[in-house]
């Protein structure tokens, strides 16, 4: 369409892609630390992208992901099921996408929850005496158990249910905060200005809320990313040996076991939930990569 | 003694000479220009002190000399390092290992991070003789417990197979001295050998230094900050500040007559240098970063007597008389007030006749 | 904040120490039934009276920082008595200790590692009157910007960090956070051996303006004896955790009586090249605490050593002074 107006109009007002290229090139504190920092760039931006999918669910989603349409069934992906439709006829896509927010609930939720109780066991276990060797205890005992293996036989005794299953996922990652958080309180009891603090008539919880615990959050982020990580896939393997979220609920682990008779047919039930699954755990990973190396003390030298 | 000194060198001759070195180092906030112009001699059987406050060069100086800087971020922007005339910047790495611990030798300021942990002792002196002079196992470990023997650690035989953590902070400084002079050096670098050492066991390696000195006859270069180590050891002393050299005469002449109002200054503030009625002199600011380095002078901004001039205009190294160079312009002026007058008041408690002058 | 001036008054001293001891049980082996007792500190006894400076000296190893941080309680010591102003500190309750605190202060050594890095310049001096009842508000800028002026900062430096400053400037926000709840004691823990020389002079006179100002008693732990012959009036010198002379600081630097002063002193450099090194130099290495020799520590290095040495420890006793006002206090069998 050779119109003159749309010539004259691209001439004056510079165009969004220039402004996109100067930003990348321009150089400048900001940009060079993004740059500086791929891994963790990139992971984020993957995680935003699942997260900004399955938070969009109600949005995006094409079909009801719950309701059964046998007359569909086993269909392969098309303009109107995007990723194809699964043996009870239920569109794939919904429920990726549908899928993702147990997921990232998961995750979430659990990295917190282990993150917390990790804390304060951690730091009991640093500062008071007697308390160390007790805790400790029954935190290798724990670790002496296999993550899933704890997490499934969780499961056989209480009710499933979302709250159920994110208690059985985090409790066998928190003797690894415990441990961290440990050895950083013994670490940081020695550190001259806690010692300070103390000649200075500060009291214990003051100490360490406002000298420990700060000093803390670098490591304990990027565990509980890690942590995270481990969470969503947990989750998928629970799901996907049945001990997971209730049946109705769609989960990319109860979708690939559900996908498991028929890969030879229709490969595409189990792969896309398997590659959201995997993007993701990377996304976690990458970030979690990129955050430790960002926040190293030692490698930022820009103060 | 089983060693012999250095051949063909005479006391007094020049071994080597820091002829305008400059050492710059690139980094993200600009060019650190740590060294900025320096000179100096070292002749063999003498000692040159080399005095200054943290981020003077001093130690820079040192490292460049046996091209330990690492070159990147670090680049040696001119200047020549001249050894028995060879200028030691423009030979090859290869050529530079066969002078680091065989012809220049250095001992640093922490003997247990200097010495390999996991090593014996013996093991670590043995190993430089083997490599720089060719000797055999057997007659390589031999020498170490000369060396060790050399250094007045006792019982050498037994000590050769021991490890640097069973040894106290004093006997691994002799262990890194044995090691430094197993192959017989000419000029020995010692950057702040005894700063991490008790007054005790200081007076002990100052001792020792200076016998070895006078037996093996090597050159050395003592880098320290502590003028009463100064005034014992050395003969002549080169004053840094802030990347260059702002004073250098022999050590009598030096404490006598200091003219470089930094050099007053710093005496000023020692207490050792100050009878304990005295306040303290206090030099205002702060040691200015290498980064921020301007035109002129760089003790300015700090110095009592600058005046425009020297805001501007950098100094040159001048004569002041009798072997005595000053890089200043108002050395009338500085030399018109006495330096030190605490130390010949009547109010001192001149009774004392223990330690202080 | 009214200035104090106050003359020491030896008729009631500040602290009393008597007897202080610094057991630590050693590392034992899977094979060694009777584990070693580390000595650092056996047996200290001192006073130091109000507003003066006791120096206490030594090499490493000798329990002078030991000593500095049991007399706080910083570390508890194993047994002994710490009275301040007459009252029995090792026998308080963790409650009653924290109130004392506001008596007895200290600055360290390490001015980089005593600050918490992440806390701002005024939050980190603030912090000791944060911890106690006193008014808050308005009164609270106030006095933080007065402390921050008494240490020669300016007031625009509290919203800092830490590694904003040199390292004479953090130890200036230290001594400004030991001064905050107006001490009677500090003990200063080789305050400038971390600093370049020039940066030594601007805190040793600040030390002693305050102390002429606010009357202050220092405890002063250190081993370069040129600061020290500044700025005590008193100094102990101490060898493997027991004190062997206690003098006024003219009396130890022109006429030490026991052997390891001398030797001590006389090692000394002198920054004077025209004087020559007339040096006693000391024999052999330090013994360990864990092994201490018995009954006089020094004696096997001691030029004057018998065998009474070796059997009994000497009592730290009197003796008579040339000056009026000094006294000599020593701990051996032939001096």
């Amino acid at each position: 369409m050779s119109d003159p107006s749309i010539s004259n109009a691209a001439a004056p007002a510079p165009a969004a892609p220039i402004l996109l290229h100067e930003a990348l090139t321009a150089g400048g504190r900001r940009w060079r630390w993004v740059r500086k920092h791929p891994t963790l760039i990139i992971g984020l931006l993957l995680l935003l992208i699942v997260a900004g999918l399955s938070i969009a669910a109600p949005w995006i989603a094409t079909h009801n992901p719950i309701t059964i349409n046998p007359l569909q069934r086993l269909k392969p992906p098309s303009a109107q099921h995007y990723f194809g439709t699964d043996a009870m006829g239920r569109d794939v896509f919904s429920r990726v996408v549908w899928g993702g927010r147990v997921s990232l609930v998961v995750a979430i939720v659990v990295a917190l929850v282990a993150t917390l109780l990790g804390v304060v066991l951690g730091l009991l276990a640093g500062f008071v005496r007697w308390a160390d060797a007790i805790i400790m205890r029954i935190m290798d005992g724990m670790m002496a158990i296999p993550d899933i293996l704890l997490a499934i036989a969780l499961m056989a005794v209480i009710r499933a249910s979302l709250t159920t299953v994110i208690i059985a996922i985090a409790i066998p990652q928190v003797p690894r905060v415990v441990r961290l958080v440990r050895s950083l309180a013994l670490t940081l009891r020695e550190q001259l200005y806690v010692e300070a603090a103390h000649a200075i008539g500060t009291r214990l919880p003051v100490i360490l809320h406002r000298h420990v615990l700060p000093n803390m959050v670098t490591p304990l982020v990027v565990q509980a990313t890690f942590i995270a990580a481990t969470a969503v896939l947990t989750e998928a393997v629970l799901s996907f040996l049945g001990v997971g979220v209730p049946a109705q609920v769609p989960s990319w682990g109860n979708m690939m076991a559900d996908a498991r008779n028929y890969v030879a047919v229709a490969f595409y039930t189990i792969l896309y939930p398997g590659i959201l699954l995997a993007i993701t755990v990377l996304a976690i990973n990458l970030m979690g990569d990129g955050l430790r190396d960002a926040l190293d003390p030692r490698l930022t030298n820009q103060r | 003694m089983a060693l012999s000194p250095a051949t063909a060198v005479a006391p007094g001759d020049v071994l080597l000479e820091v002829d305008n070195l400059r050492t710059y180092f690139d980094t993200v906030s600009g060019t650190v220009r740590s060294v900025d112009g320096v000179s100096y001699q070292v002749q063999a059987g003498r000692t040159l002190g080399v005095v200054g406050e943290s981020g003077c060069g001093k130690s820079v100086t040192a490292l460049s000399i046996l091209r330990l800087v690492p070159t990147p971020p670090g680049r040696f922007a001119g200047g020549q390092i001249r050894y028995r005339g060879t200028d030691l910047l423009s030979l090859t790495e290869k050529q530079m290992r066969q002078i680091r611990g065989n012809r220049i030798s250095m001992i640093f300021q922490e003997p247990m991070t200097s010495l390999n942990p996991v090593l014996t002792v013996g093991r670590q002196i043995a190993e430089t003789v083997m490599v720089h002079q060719k000797l055999g196992r057997r007659d390589a470990y031999r020498r170490a417990e000369e060396m060790l023997r050399l250094v007045q650690i006792a019982e050498p035989e037994r000590r050769v197979h021991e490890y640097p953590y069973q040894l106290s902070g004093g006997m691994r400084q002799r262990v890194m001295i044995a090691l430094a002079l197993a192959c017989n050096p000419e000029v020995l670098i010692a950057d702040e050998p005894t700063t991490a050492l008790d007054v005790t066991i200081q007076a002990q390696i100052i001792d020792l230094l200076r016998n070895l000195q006078k037996t093996l006859g090597m050159g050395i270069v003592l880098i320290t900050h502590d003028l009463g180590v100064v005034a014992e050891c050395c003969d002549r002393v080169a004053v840094m500040y802030a990347g260059r050299k702002v004073e250098e005469a022999s050590v009598t002449e030096l404490f006598d007559n200091p003219l470089h109002p930094y050099t007053r200054a710093l005496m000023g503030s020692m207490p050792s240098m100050n009878a304990s009625t005295q306040r303290l002199a206090e030099i205002p600011g702060m040691v200015p970063a290498p980064s921020e380095l301007g035109k002129g002078c760089s003790f300015a901004p700090r110095c009592t007597y600058a005046t425009e001039r020297c805001r501007v205009d950098a100094p040159a190294l001048a004569s002041q008389g009798a072997d005595h160079v000053v890089a200043c312009h108002e050395v009338a002026r500085v030399a018109a007030q006495p330096a030190l007058q605490a130390l010949s008041s009547p109010a001192h408690p001149a009774a004392l006749n223990g330690v202080q002058a | 904040m009214s200035a104090l001036t106050q003359q020491p008054a030896p008729a009631s001293p500040l602290l009393e120490v008597r007897d202080l001891k610094m057991h630590y049980p050693g590392a034992g082996g899977w094979f060694k039934p009777r584990r070693k007792v580390i000595q650092a500190v056996d047996g200290v006894t001192f006073n130091v009276a109000r507003g003066e400076t006791l120096a206490l000296v030594g090499e490493s190893g000798c329990g002078k920082t030991t000593t500095g941080k049991s007399v706080l309680r910083l570390i508890q010591p194993t047994s002994g008595s710490v009275k301040l102003e007459g009252e029995e500190i090792l026998a308080l309750t963790p409650e009653q200790m924290r109130n004392r605190r506001r008596d007895m202060q200290i600055i360290f050594q390490d001015p980089y590692a005593s600050l918490n890095p992440r806390m701002t310049a005024g939050d980190i001096v603030g912090e000791p009157l944060r911890n106690y009842p006193m008014p808050g508000g308005r009164a609270r800028v106030d006095e933080l910007a007065w402390l921050f002026g008494k240490v020669g900062l300016r007031a625009e430096a509290m919203k800092k960090f830490p590694h904003e400053f040199s390292g004479g400037q953090r130890q200036r926000l230290g001594i400004a956070r030991a001064l905050a709840l107006r001490p009677k004691l500090i003990v200063c823990d080789e305050p400038v051996s971390a600093l370049d020389v020039s940066v030594q002079a601007q805190v040793i006179n600040l030390l002693m303006d305050l102390q002429q100002e606010m009357g202050i008693a220092y405890l002063f732990v250190a081993h370069d004896l040129a600061v020290v012959r500044h700025i005590s009036h008193r100094v102990a010198v101490m060898y493997l955790g027991r004190i062997v002379e206690v003098a006024d600081r003219d009396t130890l630097f022109s006429q030490p009586r026991h052997p390891y002063t001398e030797i001590l002193l006389s090692a000394v450099p002198v920054p004077n090249p025209h004087k020559p090194a007339q040096r006693k130099l000391l024999q052999g290495d330090p013994p360990s605490p864990a092994n201490p020799p018995s009954g006089c520590r020094f004696h096997t290095r001691c030029p004057l050593a018998q065998p009474i040495c070796r059997e009994t420890q000497p009592p730290l006793t009197e003796r008579p002074v040339a000056s009026a006002t000094g006294q000599q206090w020593v701990a051996c069998h032939f001096r």
